[in-house]
C-alpha cells in the first residue's frame, strides 16, 4: 500500500483534472471539494495505522530509484512528526477549499487547482526522506503559492509575491549547497545517511548556518521575517490560511528533520543564537503586533510571535539533553514545539479565515473600519473570540498547550530564557485582545458594519471545524504527543549521543 | 468509605452542561429554558457539594485524590486533570455553588428585561464550572487550567454590555492584569516542577516536606543564592495578587464593576477573587518553608487593606463602594495568610462570601428599584420604599464591620488577634492596618447604608413613561420614570438566603474550622507559626468569645466608625462639604485612588503603544525592511543596471566581449600553468 505516494500524488493529480474539467466554476469546486475530501479520509489511516511500539519510528516507507547517478531515491516515510503535519494539511486543505466557495469568483478552477497541487507538494515535503525530493518538493510549493498570492492578491501583490519568492528562494539555495556538500560527503541523498556523516566542528558550522538560512526565513524568525506580514496582506485568504498554517511549519520541521540529526553539535554551540531570536520574536515581534493597524499583519506578526515559541521549544533541547543530561525535558521542549506548530497550524488558520469573513463583507482590513460586530454578527463574535483566545494560549485552547510545554521545559535548564518566553502571556493577550476589542465590542461604528451579515453555512463549516480541533486539543492533547513519542524519544537519543 | 467519583464529575460537569446547552441552544429553547436548565445544574452541583462536605465531616468518608485522565505524558514528566477533595476543596465547593445558586435565582429577576439574559446564564454556569475545576484540582496545570478559566468568564461578563465603551475597556483593563499575576503564576509552576519535580499537589507537598528542601538554594542572579521555596511561593503570590487583586494589580476590581450586578456578587467579591487566598492556603506546606515569601503576603495584604478601605470613603457610585469593601477584605484575608493563619483567612473567605454577595446584590436590588441609578447621591429614603432589601443590607454590613455575635466579627476578630500574635517580620505593620481598617470599614459601610436607605429622598418622580432596561440614561440623573419600589421575590429571597448565614453562620463553625483541627491535612502549619494554636487555649466557645468581644479594641474602634459615620451621614450631610475643603489634597488622592490608574495608563498602556510603534517604524520597516533588505535589492538594482548596460544587444559588442574573455582565459590558464610548474 503505497499510502504516502497516494496523498502526495492524488491532490495533484486532482490539480490536473479540475484545469481539464472545471470550466464551469460549480463543477471545479465540487471537483476540488471531492479530491481534498478523498485526501483527508486518506490520511487519516497513517493516524489510526501508526504503530507506536514499532521498534523504527519511521513507518509507511516506499523507496525507489530516481535518479540513479547520484544515488537520490525517491524515498518516503514518515514517523509521528510527518503524520501530525500531514494531516494538519489534509485536514486545512478541505477547510480552505469550503471557504473559498463564494468569495473565489475569478478563475475558480485554476485557484482550486493551485490549491491541490499545493496540498500534494506540502504532503511531499513532510513525507521525503530523501534530501533531493525533499529540496525539490519545499521548492515547489513556492509555485503555486506564488501564483495564488500573485493572481488572486491585492493591489500591492507584486511587490509582495517577488519578495516572497527571492526570500525564500534566495535561503533554500543555501540549504541546497549544504545538501550538496553532503551528498559529496556521503555519496547518498538520504537523511539517515545524512544523520550518521561523520562531520567535524568546522563542517557542522557552516552546514548549520546553510540549514538556519532554509528554515529561519521559513519559520520565519527574527530578523528574516518582513517577508510574512507582506505576503499575507496580499495574498486571498486562502493563501493566507495555508501560509500560516501550513508553510510556516516546513520551517520548523526543517529544523526538526536537519539541523538537529546532522548537526548536533553545531546546533548546540548555536543554539543560543536561535534561541535570542525566538526570545526577540515573541517579545519584540509581540510589541510590533500591538501597533498594527491592518488586522492581517497583526495576525502575520501574531504568527512570527507564536513560531517562537516553537524555534526556542527545539533549540532549547539540546542544552537540556547535553548540557542538563535531562532528556525527558528535552522530549518535552521538542513535544512542545511540535503542538505548538499544530495548535498554530489551526488557531492561525481560523484567524485569517476571521479576517476572509470580514473582509468579504466590506472589502477592508484596517482595523479602524470595524467595530461593534458582536451586534450584527454574533455567532462570528463567539467564534472570533474563541480564537482569540486560543492565540493568548488560554487553557482549554490548543494555543496553551505548547507554550505551556515550552515554558516548563525551558525552565529547567534557564528560568530566565522562561521568563522572557512567559512574558508572552501578557503581550499576546494585549495585542490580540485589544484588537477583538476594537472590532468586535464597542458600538457599531458605521452604517456599512451595521449591514454586515452574520456567517453563512460555508463559513460555519470553516470556522467551527476549526473551532472543534482547537478545543479538542486544548483538552486533550495527549493523543497527539502519544503519536509523535517514538519520533522525538528517538531523535533526543540522537542527540543524546556527543558525538564530538 | 470513599467519596465516589461519579458524584464528583456530576459537581463538576452538571453546570457544564447548563451552560452549553444554555449558551449553544438558546435561540431553539428560550429564555426561561436557558434559566432554567443553569438552575436544575447548579441546583444539583450545590446539592451534590453538600453531600460531598456532609460526607467528608460526618460521615467519615476519606479525602478523594484520584486522576481523571492524563493530560500529557512526556517521559516522566506527566499532567493530568484530577480531584483533590478534602474538607478545604469540599467547602470552597459549597460557598461556590451555594452563592452561585442564589445568584442564579437572583439573576431571573435582575436580568428580566435583558437581551442578553440567556447568554447571561450561560456565563455564569460556565463560570460555576471553571471555578469548581480550581477548587477541586489536585495539580498545578488544572489549577491554572481553572484559574485562567475564570479569568476568561469574568472577561466576558465585565463586558456583558458590551456596546458601552467603558465596560470594554474595563474587561480589557481586567484580563491584562490578571495577565501579568499569572505571568508571575506560570513560573510559580514551572518552579515547583523544576525543584519539587511534579506538577502534582501530593508529590510537590511531600518533596516540600523533605528537610532538604528548606535547604535548596538558586542563584537567579549570580552570588545570590535564594530559598527555592521563597522564589516559588512568590512567583506564585504574583498570581494571587491578581486573581485576588492585592495591591499593586488591584486595579482592574473596581472597573471590573462595570459588568452586571449578580456577577459582582459571584464573581467580583464572593467566589473568583478569593481563588488567590485558596490557592495560598492549599499551598501552605510551600509556604511554610518561606518567612520571607510570608513577610511579604502579609504587608502587601495589610497595605491592601488599609488603603483601599479608604478610597471607598470617597466613592458615590454605590457598587463601587462595595467594590473597594471587597478589596479591602480581601487584604485581610491575605494578612491572615501572611500570619500562617491559612484557616483565619480561609475562614474570613467563607464568610465574607456571605456577606459580601449579599451586600452586592442588596446593592443590585436598589439599583433595580432606582432603574439602573448607581449615584448614592440621587437616593436617600429608601428603607420605606425597600424594607427588606434595607434590613438585609443591615444585616450584611453589620456583618462585614464585624459587630459581635456576626459572622464577620468571628472571622475578622480571628485575623486581627493572629496578626497582635505573629512575630513575623511586618507583623506591626499590619496590626496597625487591620485595627485602622476596622475603622474605616465601619465608617464606609454606614455611610452607605445612610445615605442609601436614611435620610431624605434625593430623587425626582418624573410623571411620563416608557423606559428600558439596559439604555438607562434617557433621564437626567436624579429623575426616575416611576416611584422605587421594593423588588420582586426572585430578588428579595437569595438576600434572605443569604443573610441568615451571614448572621449565624459564625456560632457554630469558629470554633472547629478556626480553633479546631477542622481542615486537617490540607492545610499545613508549622509548630512555630502556629499562632492559631497559640490562640486555642484563649478560646472557649463562641458565646464567650462574643461577649469577650466586647472588650476588645475593634470592637471600640469599629463602634467609633459607626458613630463617627451616623453623625455625619445621618445627622450632618451638609458637613462633608466642608471636609472636602479642609482636607483637600486628601480628598483629592483618594478620589483619584492615589493617582494609580494613571500612572499605569501613562507607563504601560501608552509606553508600550509607543515602544510597539518605535520598534515597527524604526526597527522593522526601517532598519530590516528600509535597510537591509529594500537596501541589497538597491544595489542589486544598481548592478543590474550597469550588467545591463552591457547587454546593449550588438553583435560587435559580443563578439568584442567574447574576445577579451577568451584572452583572459587563456591567460588565466598560461598564468596557473606557468605557476604550477
Amino acid at each position: 500500500m503505497h499510502l504516502l505516494s497516494l496523498l502526495i500524488w492524488l491532490p495533484i493529480l486532482g490539480a490536473i483534472v479540475v484545469l481539464a474539467f472545471g470550466r464551469n466554476a460549480a463543477t471545479a469546486r465540487w471537483l476540488t471539494l471531492g479530491f481534498a475530501v478523498a485526501t483527508f479520509l486518506l490520511s487519516l489511516p497513517l493516524w489510526t495505522g501508526y504503530d507506536v511500539t514499532a521498534a523504527n519510528s519511521m513507518q509507511f516507507v516506499e523507496s525507489l530509484p530516481w535518479i540513479r547517478m547520484i544515488q537520490s531515491n525517491y524515498a518516503l516515510g514518515a514517523d509521528g512528526i510527518s503524520v501530525a503535519l500531514i494531516v494538519l494539511t489534509s485536514f486545512t486543505t478541505v477547510l480552505v477549499i469550503i471557504g473559498a466557495w463564494r468569495p473565489i469568483e475569478k478563475r475558480v478552477s485554476q485557484y482550486m487547482a493551485a490549491m491541490l497541487a499545493l496540498e500534494g507538494m506540502l504532503i511531499g515535503v513532510f513525507a521525503a526522506t530523501d534530501a533531493l525530493l525533499f529540496y525539490v518538493f519545499f521548492e515547489a510549493m513556492l509555485i503555486p503559492m506564488f501564483i495564488l498570492i500573485g493572481v488572486w492578491g491585492g493591489p500591492r501583490r507584486v511587490y509582495a509575491t517577488l519578495k516572497f519568492f527571492i526570500y525564500t528562494f534566495l535561503g533554500s539555495i543555501f540549504m541546497l549547497i549544504g545538501l550538496i556538500y553532503l551528498h559529496l560527503k556521503t555519496g547518498e541523498f538520504s537523511l539517515a545517511a545524512f544523520s550518521h556523516a561523520s562531520l567535524d566542528a568546522r563542517e557542522q558550522t557552516w552546514l548549520f548556518f546553510a540549514f538556519l538560512a532554509g528554515f529561519a526565513i521559513k519559520v520565519p524568525m527574527f530578523p528574516v521575517h518582513t517577508w510574512l506580514p507582506d505576503a499575507h496582506v496580499e495574498a486571498p485568504t486562502g493563501g493566507s490560511v495555508i501560509l500560516a498554517a501550513i508553510m510556516l511549519k516546513v520551517g520548523g520541521y526543517g529544523f526538526i528533520r536537519f539541523s538537529l540529526p546532522i548537526t548536533p553539535d553545531a546546533s548546540q554551540e548555536f543554539a543560543w543564537v536561535v534561541i535570542a531570536a525566538s526570545l526577540i520574536a515573541i517579545i519584540y515581534i509581540g510589541y510590533v503586533a500591538l501597533v498594527q493597524e491592518d488586522m492581517k499583519k497583526l495576525i502575520a506578526y501574531s504568527s512570527v510571535a507564536h513560531m517562537g515559541f516553537v524555534t526556542l521549544g527545539i533549540f532549547i533541547a539540546l542544552a537540556l539533553v547535553r548540557v542538563n543530561g535531562n532528556a525527558d525535558a528535552a522530549r518535552l521542549g521538542i513535544q512542545g514545539a511540535m503542538v505548538q506548530m499544530i495548535s498554530h497550524g489551526f488557531v492561525s488558520g481560523a484567524l485569517f479565515s476571521c479576517i476572509g469573513v470580514m473582509y468579504d463583507r466590506l472589502h477592508t482590513r484596517l482595523i479602524r473600519d470595524y467595530g461593534g460586530l458582536a451586534h450584527v454578527m454574533p455567532w462570528f463574535g463567539t467564534f472570533m473570540v474563541l480564537f482569540a483566545m486560543a492565540n493568548c494560549g488560554l487553557p482549554g485552547t490548543s494555543g496553551f498547550v505548547g507554550e505551556f510545554m515550552v515554558i516548563m521545559a525551558s525552565f529547567q535548564t534557564s528560568p530566565p530564557v522562561a521568563l522572557l518566553a512567559a512574558f508572552t502571556l501578557i503581550i499576546s493577550a494585549a495585542y490580540t485582545l485589544w484588537l477583538v476589542k476594537r472590532i468586535v465590542f464597542g458600538p457599531v461604528t458605521s452604517e456599512k458594519v451595521a449591514k454586515m451579515q452574520d456567517l453563512n453555512m460555508q463559513e460555519v463549516i470553516v470556522l467551527g471545524a476549526f473551532a472543534i480541533a482547537v478545543l479538542a486539543l486544548g483538552v486533550y492533547p495527549k493523543p497527539l504527543t502519544d503519536l509523535m513519542e517514538p519520533a522525538v524519544l528517538q531523535l533526543v537519543q540522537q542527540l543524546g549521543l556527543v558525538t564530538l | 468509605m470513599m467519596l465516589s467519583k461519579t458524584i464528583l464529575l456530576l459537581v463538576v460537569l452538571a453546570p457544564l452542561v447548563g451552560a452549553l446547552i444554555a449558551g449553544l441552544l438558546r435561540n431553539v429553547i428560550g429564555r426561561a429554558a436557558s434559566a432554567g436548565v443553569t438552575i436544575a445544574g447548579v441546583a444539583l452541583s450545590c446539592a451534590l457539594s453538600f453531600y460531598v462536605l456532609h460526607q467528608l465531616v460526618w460521615g467519615g468518608a476519606a479525602t478523594f485524590n484520584e486522576n481523571l485522565y492524563t493530560w500529557y505524558q512526556v517521559g516522566h514528566y506527566s499532567a493530568h486533570i484530577g480531584f483533590l477533595v478534602d474538607r478545604l476543596a469540599a467547602m470552597m465547593m459549597v460557598v461556590v455553588t451555594f452563592v452561585s445558586l442564589m445568584v442564579h435565582i437572583y439573576t431571573i429577576g435582575y436580568m428580566a428585561e435583558d437581551d442578553g439574559f440567556s447568554r447571561f446564564f450561560s456565563y455564569i454556569a460556565l463560570f460555576t464550572f471553571s471555578m469548581l475545576m480550581l477548587v477541586m484540582s489536585n495539580n498545578f496545570l488544572q489549577l491554572f487550567f481553572g484559574w485562567e478559566a475564570v479569568g476568561l468568564v469574568s472577561y466576558l461578563l465585565i463586558g456583558f454590555w458590551f456596546k458601552r465603551p467603558s465596560a470594554v475597556f474595563a474587561n480589557l483593563k481586567a484580563f491584562l492584569v490578571n495577565r501579568v499575576g499569572d505571568f508571575g503564576f506560570i513560573l510559580g509552576i514551572a518552579g515547583a516542577l523544576l525543584w519539587f519535580g511534579s506538577l502534582d499537589y501530593a508529590q510537590v507537598f511531600a518533596a516540600a516536606a523533605a528537610p532538604a528542601s528548606e535547604m535548596l538554594k538558586v542563584e537567579i542572579i549570580a552570588g545570590h543564592p535564594w530559598s527555592v521555596a521563597t522564589v516559588v511561593c512568590l512567583c506564585l503570590f504574583v498570581g494571587a495578587m491578581g486573581k485576588s487583586a492585592q495591591v499593586p494589580l488591584h486595579v482592574w476590581l473596581p472597573d471590573s464593576m462595570e459588568g452586571p450586578t449578580p456577577i459582582s456578587a459571584l464573581i467580583h467579591a464572593a467566589t473568583m477573587v478569593t481563588a488567590g487566598i485558596f490557592m495560598v492556603a492549599r499551598m501552605s506546606p510551600l509556604y511554610e518553608l518561606s518567612e520571607t515569601a510570608l513577610s511579604v503576603v502579609l504587608v502587601i495584604g495589610a497595605t491592601t487593606a488599609l488603603f483601599t478601605g479608604l478610597i471607598g470613603i470617597v466613592q458615590n457610585d454605590i457598587k463601587r463602594v462595595v467594590a473597594y469593601s471587597t478589596l479591602s477584605q480581601l487584604g485581610y484575608m491575605t494578612v491572615a495568610l501572611g500570619v500562617s493563619a491559612y484557616a483565619g483567612g480561609v475562614y474570613h473567605l467563607m464568610t465574607h462570601a456571605f456577606f459580601k454577595a449579599l451586600l452586592f446584590l442588596g446593592a443590585g436590588s436598589v439599583i433595580v428599584a432606582m432603574h439602573h441609578e448607581q449615584d448614592m447621591r440621587h437616593m436617600g429614603g429608601l428603607r420605606k420604599q425597600m424594607p427588606i432589601t434595607w434590613i438585609t443590607m443591615w444585616l450584611g454590613s453589620l456583618a462585614l464591620a464585624g459587630a459581635p455575635g456576626f459572622a464577620g466579627f468571628f472571622s475578622k476578630d480571628a485575623i486581627i488577634e493572629a496578626v497582635g500574635e505573629s512575630h513575623r517580620y511586618g507583623a506591626g505593620y499590619a496590626y496597625f492596618c487591620v485595627l485602622a481598617g476596622v475603622f474605616v470599614t465601619a465608617l464606609y459601610s454606614f455611610r452607605l447604608l445612610y445615605k442609601t436607605f436614611h435620610g431624605k429622598p434625593r430623587y425626582v418622580v418624573d410623571a411620563h413613561h416608557g423606559h428600558g432596561h439596559d439604555d438607562h440614561g434617557h433621564h437626567a440623573p436624579g429623575h426616575l420614570a416611576h416611584a422605587p419600589h421594593e423588588t420582586p421575590w426572585v430578588i428579595t429571597l437569595p438576600l434572605v438566603l443569604l443573610a441568615i448565614p451571614s448572621v449565624l453562620v459564625g456560632w457554630s463553625t469558629i470554633g472547629p474550622m478556626v480553633f479546631g483541627d477542622w481542615f486537617g491535612n490540607a492545610i499545613h502549619v508549622r509548630a512555630a507559626n502556629d499562632v492559631l494554636g497559640e490562640l486555642t487555649h484563649e478560646f472557649h466557645g463562641a458565646w464567650a468569645m462574643t461577649l469577650h468581644g466586647f472588650k476588645q479594641p475593634p470592637f471600640w474602634i469599629a463602634l467609633a466608625g459607626f458613630l463617627v459615620a451616623t453623625w455625619i451621614w445621618l445627622f450632618n450631610p451638609g458637613v462633608t462639604a466642608r471636609f472636602k475643603s479642609a482636607l483637600k489634597p486628601i480628598y483629592s488622592m483618594l478620589v483619584n485612588k492615589y493617582w494609580i490608574d494613571e500612572l499605569y495608563q501613562a507607563v504601560f498602556a501608552r509606553g508600550g503603544i509607543a515602544l510597539g510603534r518605535g520598534l515597527w517604524k524604526g526597527s522593522d520597516a526601517g532598519l530590516i525592511d528600509g535597510v537591509a533588505v529594500n537596501g541589497s535589492v538597491a544595489v542589486v538594482d544598481r548592478v543590474s543596471m550597469t550588467v545591463r548596460w552591457l547587454q546593449s544587444g550588438y553583435l560587435y559588442h559580443y563578439a568584442f566581449a567574447m574576445i577579451l574573455g577568451l584572452i583572459a582565459l587563456l591567460g588565466g590558464v598560461w598564468w596557473v600553468a606557468h605557476t604550477a610548474l
